[in-house]
């Protein structure tokens, strides 16, 4: 269809709009870049005079107590963790669904999948109830329980749709040679449910390392935020004054790894959110 | 009969029990299988999910501190919620963001796509450098933007002033309607690549052959887009707007993080209220009201779009 725009009209096109895009991008690394003095100078710099990893050394210990690797270790944990959990829970039980049907299992599959359409914004309160009575609540245990709960529906719909395309026969005839039920998932569906595994894992992993309102409310305890609620401290500043160079290198440092592995794995990326979508 | 084929006969019904037998107790070895398999994600979805969903009902119904014992008041926090002109003003400033935002995010996401749906080199790279905001987190992006506004330091100011545009660098945080805008700025920059994608693989799944048929019929661009695009593509669309709409009625982050719901309250949206509602005055009960009436508001928006999607579809 872009046959009838001229070929330089469309070139301009696209190249403004990306300009616009990458632009922000562009403007937040090169202000962590800068030395402290001229992250703060007014009017900005649209270029760094000097670089500089000053800023990104001033985030441990900003704000008074912020130790950066703690927080970085915590969202690292909470992100492992939940891409871990979402797999192997999302494995057992797409399975479960796909190849060993049971009575009621069509019915279950059905509720399971309802926590994809109420967001946990809307039970946000009785959950923190709920974490409180089991104590779990402070806790980066707890937090990443909640997390695999609300990854688990995108996990399970792709990963009994990914078992349910393998065809029947090849279970069977594992099963003939003599494999227990275990080791046909493990040795013979599972490697070729490998792309769903990866989906899975990759979404999990940006969902929680992104994810900022359940962290901001499940966690009070400074010392175990993550990195995205640990950012609004320095936004909150210290002596009232807001240190936007140590800040954006926070959010570089936040942003970073997703845009990274987004270049990596963008087959799987975009593969996982049209399967999630339009199916 | 003799006692031979009795015998016979006997051994043959014997045999087709014990295989029936073997059937079943197979069947059911691979059904209580399948039942542990799925037992690991039910038990915490059910804890995580299921509970704090049935306790979201209770908790509306009751007064419910923090600390100390709840007691029920029946509907008197519903009663209390439709009166509340905090959390009615901040379900309008949530409908006119959501508004706002939903055409912006479609028309923009749709002229991306229709510009880079090629598949040679040069539009798989504009996709990708559209779509490079979508992995950045909504808070990190809301880090980032409210340092771009600035009114001294901010680096969106100083372009404008450079360029003429302005004399001194705007203060947007000030103002309603100015901070709305940073928030639909951000979001726009973020979101648009992702809406971009969901309607690129909507196009590409319609079949080249209507658009070729067409062509030959001697339809224009125009035409293909809003006799043949348009109308396959409603699917496709009904999601978009179904998840664009819900993303921005739960809306929290953005303001939270950009705006802190300032200037004067103005910017608190449905979901930052029921924040402060249950966790800065810590009344439980009441938050739990709120999500309640915010979640039937989601799901009444989400039925009636795909009502309308589905008729539309079906007149045309």
């Amino acid at each position: 269809m872009t046959a009838r725009v001229p070929r330089a009209a469309w070139w301009a096109a696209c190249l403004a709009l990306g300009a616009l895009f990458v632009f922000p991008l562009y403007l937040t690394l090169s202000q962590s870049l800068k030395t402290s003095a001229e992250a703060a100078a007014s009017p900005p710099t649209l270029l760094p005079h000097q670089l500089s990893i000053q800023n990104y050394l001033n985030l441990n210990g900003h704000a008074g107590s912020i130790d950066i690797a703690q927080h970085l270790l915590n969202s690292l944990l909470v992100a492992a963790g939940t891409s871990a959990g979402t797999v192997v829970l999302a494995t057992l039980a797409g399975y479960g669904f796909a190849r060993l049907r049971f009575p009621g299992g069509g019915l279950l599959f059905m509720a399971m999948l309802a926590a994809f359409m109420i967001p946990f914004q809307a039970i946000i309160t009785p959950l923190y109830v709920v974490l409180h009575t089991i104590g779990l609540s402070n806790s980066l245990v707890g937090l990443t329980l909640v997390y695999i709960t609300f990854q688990l529906p995108f996990g399970l719909f792709l990963m009994r749709n990914s078992f349910a395309a393998l065809p029947a026969d090849l279970e069977e005839s594992a099963q003939l040679d003599g494999c227990s039920l275990a080791s046909t998932l493990w040795r013979v569906m599972l490697p070729l449910a490998v792309p769903g595994v990866v989906t899975t894992a990759l979404f999990s992993f940006f969902t929680s390392w992104n994810e900022f309102f359940a962290a901001l409310i499940l966690i009070t305890d400074q010392s175990k935020f993550t990195l995205p609620v640990v950012l609004s401290v320095l936004q909150t500043g210290q002596f009232g004054t807001i240190d936007w160079g140590v800040l954006e290198a926070g959010v570089v440092l936040s942003a970073a790894p997703c845009v990274a592995l987004f270049l990596l794995l963008q087959k799987y990326y975009v593969g996982g959110l049209l399967s999630g979508a339009v199916k | 009969m003799s006692q031979r084929d009795r015998a016979v006969a006997a051994v043959r019904v014997a045999g087709r029990g014990r295989a029936r037998r073997r059937a079943l107790t197979w069947r059911r070895r691979r059904q209580l299988a399948g039942l542990l398999c799925v037992l690991p994600a039910l038990a915490c979805t059910t804890i995580f999910f299921f509970v704090p969903l049935g306790l979201d009902f209770w908790m509306s119904f009751n007064q419910w501190p923090l600390l100390g014992d709840h007691q029920f008041v029946g509907l008197q926090n519903y009663a209390q919620a439709v009166h509340d002109p905090g959390f009615l003003g901040s379900v309008g400033v949530t409908v006119l963001y959501t508004v706002i935002i939903t055409p912006l995010l479609l028309v923009l996401a749709f002229v991306l796509a229709v510009l880079t749906q090629g598949a040679d080199r040069a539009s798989r790279f504009f996709r990708t450098l559209y779509f490079l905001p979508v992995p950045v987190g909504l808070a990190s992006a809301s880090y980032l933007f409210v340092w771009l506004v600035q009114p001294n330091v901010g680096p969106i100011g100083r372009v404008l002033q450079l360029a003429g545009v302005v004399q001194q660098p705007p203060v947007w945080l000030a103002a309603t309607i100015p901070a709305l805008l940073v928030v639909v700025g951000m979001v726009v920059w973020k979101v648009t690549g992702l809406q971009m994608i969901l309607l690129m693989a909507g196009m590409q799944s319609i079949p080249d052959a209507m658009h070729e048929a067409a062509t030959v019929d001697g339809a224009g661009w125009w035409r293909r887009f809003l006799f043949i695009t348009m109308p396959l593509l409603r699917p496709t669309l009904a999601l978009v707007l179904v998840f664009s709409v819900a993303g921005s009625l739960l809306a929290f982050d953005q303001f939270y993080i950009i705006t802190a719901g300032g200037p004067s309250n103005s910017t608190l949206t449905a979901v930052y209220t029921i924040y402060r509602t249950s966790f800065v005055s810590f009344h439980l009960g009441y938050g739990a009201a709120l999500s309640i009436l915010t979640m039937l508001v989601l799901a009444a928006v989400s039925a009636v779009q795909l009502l309308l999607i589905r008729q539309s579809t079906e007149l045309s």
